[in-house]
């Protein structure tokens, strides 16, 4: 960080302070084509997502003139998300998505942290078999169709919980968390046995403490996916009022339907479907695209540990 | 009665040795505490693994044993209950399978899903180690970290926004259509042209997950020893020398793991993704066999024929890792699992 303040104004050689002295110094062309490169490969991700926040926030007008998509923000509005949450298809949609993601991230963190914690102290007794029992899942799926059966044979089909416990458990996700809380200092957790600490206890004031960093990670991976899914909503849900907002998205964008209530002011040309359309993708990338960069220093850790242990 | 355990893990390890020998065999000590003990030692460990056991024996081994309806003519309709129906449908033996040798479908879906399989592989599969390689050419910290948080963030899209952003961008009423329409050309649809389907697919997984994929590369390439890239400049290597020298190998390992890995996925491709899309190119071009199990078993009704497919893509599926990590350890790298 300090680097960059104290080139600051300095001449672009004198950046090789970073590189080893026996590197060669990078050319001028070659390090502007690798920075126009980087930054055609940046734009390439960013540019889509701008314009579809820029015409959500677009007003009818703005829109008509033109021609659809917006690229240059002028008379920035409000109105098509105040519509939209005002109550109806898409307000609804919003609450299901998020309801189901808090509960489902606090059961899917819960379950897996007791199991990688419950897997993770050498030599308790069968542990080893456990493992390879949750890690055998890892190898070969049900199927679609008995996976289906056994939901509906349940009872759970158009019930929140069919958006739920299927899809709960991610084992990659505990092999991660359990590789990290074996790399936990022992001395630790054995003075807190000795102080008369239990299991529970030790996972609680210690071990996960101790492993903040991956955990907000795994965290962020089980809530991104509840946030995304809507594949068990399409199968398992056939009640239109309680589809999360992935898949009244869908159906707003890909199948080009109206959403209900709004007809009447979309006919009227008070507001615009296209707008419309792009406001429902913001609410969709919104908490995952503010929420990720927070935990992104975090990934690599989290990634590696599994990917060595895994 | 948490502390309980932890005094009786504590004391039963202590136990059968005694102050009595003088040099206890403390590394087998455990194995002789009886099994019993260790049971109720342990007990909090394992009521802690229990929740997680349960919902994978519920959701992902109780379904294993559903299968058995691809081998019956199965019926919802029989019972109220998916279970007593399972128990009430007629045996019907391999039926099943023997349609799928003369179903022209079913090796549509198979001729489609190992196509789509072969364009990621070989357009998809080295863009994150090209990238990682260009990020990691950056040497600045700031720079770097930007890049990987731009490129990082697709990931963590959900397909249905995925597809949605690009149907905007290169849909008919995208805003590549837009430009063109207004210079007065054509109009065009990338969203809906069978013949581009797969790369379609392709480049929408490029779009969301190439960047993600760096992680991995970019970790193996920041463990290489800065002492072998001054050892080798000192004997003359330039830039792309010790790129081939040296970065490249470093990465083997990673790429045999994932290519493994890949292989072992080959009858899987984006399911979620291709579904989303079906119905805008047609099945002839977008037919995989994830979405032909979700069109015959879920969407006809054909319980028992889908459960025949999801079966033997699953076989075929293990056999292709287990095929893939063979072939890895007989190249001399370690693959997913050893020896």
């Amino acid at each position: 960080m300090s680097q960059g303040l104290l080139n600051f104004g300095i001449k672009p050689g004198s950046r090789t302070g970073l590189r080893p002295v026996w590197e060669e110094p990078p050319t001028r062309a070659g390090l502007a084509t690798k920075g126009v490169t980087l930054t055609l490969v940046c734009l390439a991700v960013l540019f889509p997502v701008w314009v579809v926040v820029v015409t959500s926030l677009s007003s009818v007008k703005t829109i008509t003139e033109t021609g659809g998509l917006v690229v240059i923000p002028r008379g920035v509005t409000f109105v098509h998300y105040q519509e939209l949450l005002g109550g109806g298809q898409v307000a609804r949609a919003t609450l299901v998505s998020v309801g189901v993601t808090v509960v489902g991230t606090l059961f899917s963190m819960v379950v897996s942290v007791l199991c990688a914690y419950g897997l993770s102290r050498p030599g308790s007794v069968l542990h080893r078999p456990i493992l390879l029992l949750i890690v055998a899942t890892m190898f070969f799926g049900a199927g679609l169709i008995p996976t289906y059966l056994v939901v509906q044979g349940l009872g759970l089909t158009d019930t929140y919980l069919s958006l739920i416990l299927p899809s709960a458990l991610n084992v990659f996700n505990i092999l991660v968390l359990r590789a990290f809380f074996m790399g936990t200092a022992q001395e630790l957790i054995e003075s807190a046995r000795i102080d008369g600490a239990g299991d529970l206890l030790i996972l609680w004031r210690i071990v996960m403490p101790l492993s903040r960093a991956v955990i907000a990670v795994i965290t962020l991976f089980y809530a991104v996916g509840y946030w995304s899914a809507w594949f068990n909503a399409s199968i398992y849900l056939s009640d239109p009022g309680m589809m999360p907002l992935q898949n009244v998205m869908q159906q707003l964008v890909i199948k080009q339907q109206k959403p209900t209530g709004l007809a009447q002011a979309i006919n009227t040309g008070h507001l615009s479907p296209l707008a419309i359309q792009m406001a429902v993708m913001v609410l969709a990338l919104l908490p995952v695209a503010v929420l990720s960069p927070f935990v992104q220093r975090h990934f690599k850790q989290g990634m590696l540990t599994g990917a060595v242990k895994g | 009665m948490a502390q309980s355990t932890t005094h009786a893990r504590d004391t039963t390890e202590r136990a059968p040795t005694g102050p009595v020998e003088a040099a206890p065999p403390a590394k087998k000590a455990p194995a002789r505490v009886p099994l019993r003990h260790r049971l109720r030692r342990d007990r909090a460990l394992l009521l802690m693994v229990l929740p997680a056991l349960l919902l994978l024996l519920v959701f992902n081994y109780v379904p294993l044993i559903g299968n058995v309806v691809a081998f019956q003519d199965y019926d919802p309709y029989i019972a109220d209950n998916a279970f007593q129906a399972m128990t009430q449908s007629p045996w019907i033996g391999i039926e099943h399978f023997r349609h799928m040798a003369d179903d022209r479908l079913f090796w549509q879906a198979v001729r489609n899903t190992l196509a789509i399989f072969a364009i990621q592989l070989t357009l998809f599969f080295p863009l994150p180690i090209a990238l990682a390689l260009f990020i990691n050419s950056f040497v600045r910290p700031r720079v770097r970290a930007v890049a990987q948080a731009i490129l990082y963030l697709p990931h963590f899209f959900s397909w249905v926004l995925v597809i949605t952003v690009f149907q905007q961008m290169f849909g008919g009423a995208g805003l590549v259509a837009q430009v063109l329409r207004d210079h007065g050309h054509e109009g065009f649809d990338l969203m809906t042209d069978p013949g581009l389907f797969k790369f379609l697919v392709t480049f929408e997984m490029v779009w969301k997950d190439a960047g993600w994929g760096v992680i991995v590369f970019l970790a193996a390439l920041a463990a290489v020893s800065p002492d072998l890239y001054e050892a080798s400049a000192m004997d003359g290597a330039n830039r792309w020398r010790r790129m081939w020298h040296i970065q490249l190998p470093a990465l083997r390992p990673v790429v045999a793991l994932l290519l493994v890995l890949q292989v072992g996925n080959a009858l899987t491709v984006g399911f979620e993704q291709i579904l989303l899309q079906r119905t805008a190119v047609g099945p002839t071009a977008s037919e995989v066999l994830d979405t032909y199990v979700w069109n015959t078993g879920l969407d006809n009704g054909n319980f028992g024929y889908g459960a025949a497919i999801g079966i033997v893509k699953g076989v075929f599926g293990l056999l292709m890792v287990l095929g893939a990590n063979k072939a890895a350890h007989l190249m001399g790298e370690q693959g997913v699992y050893k020896r």
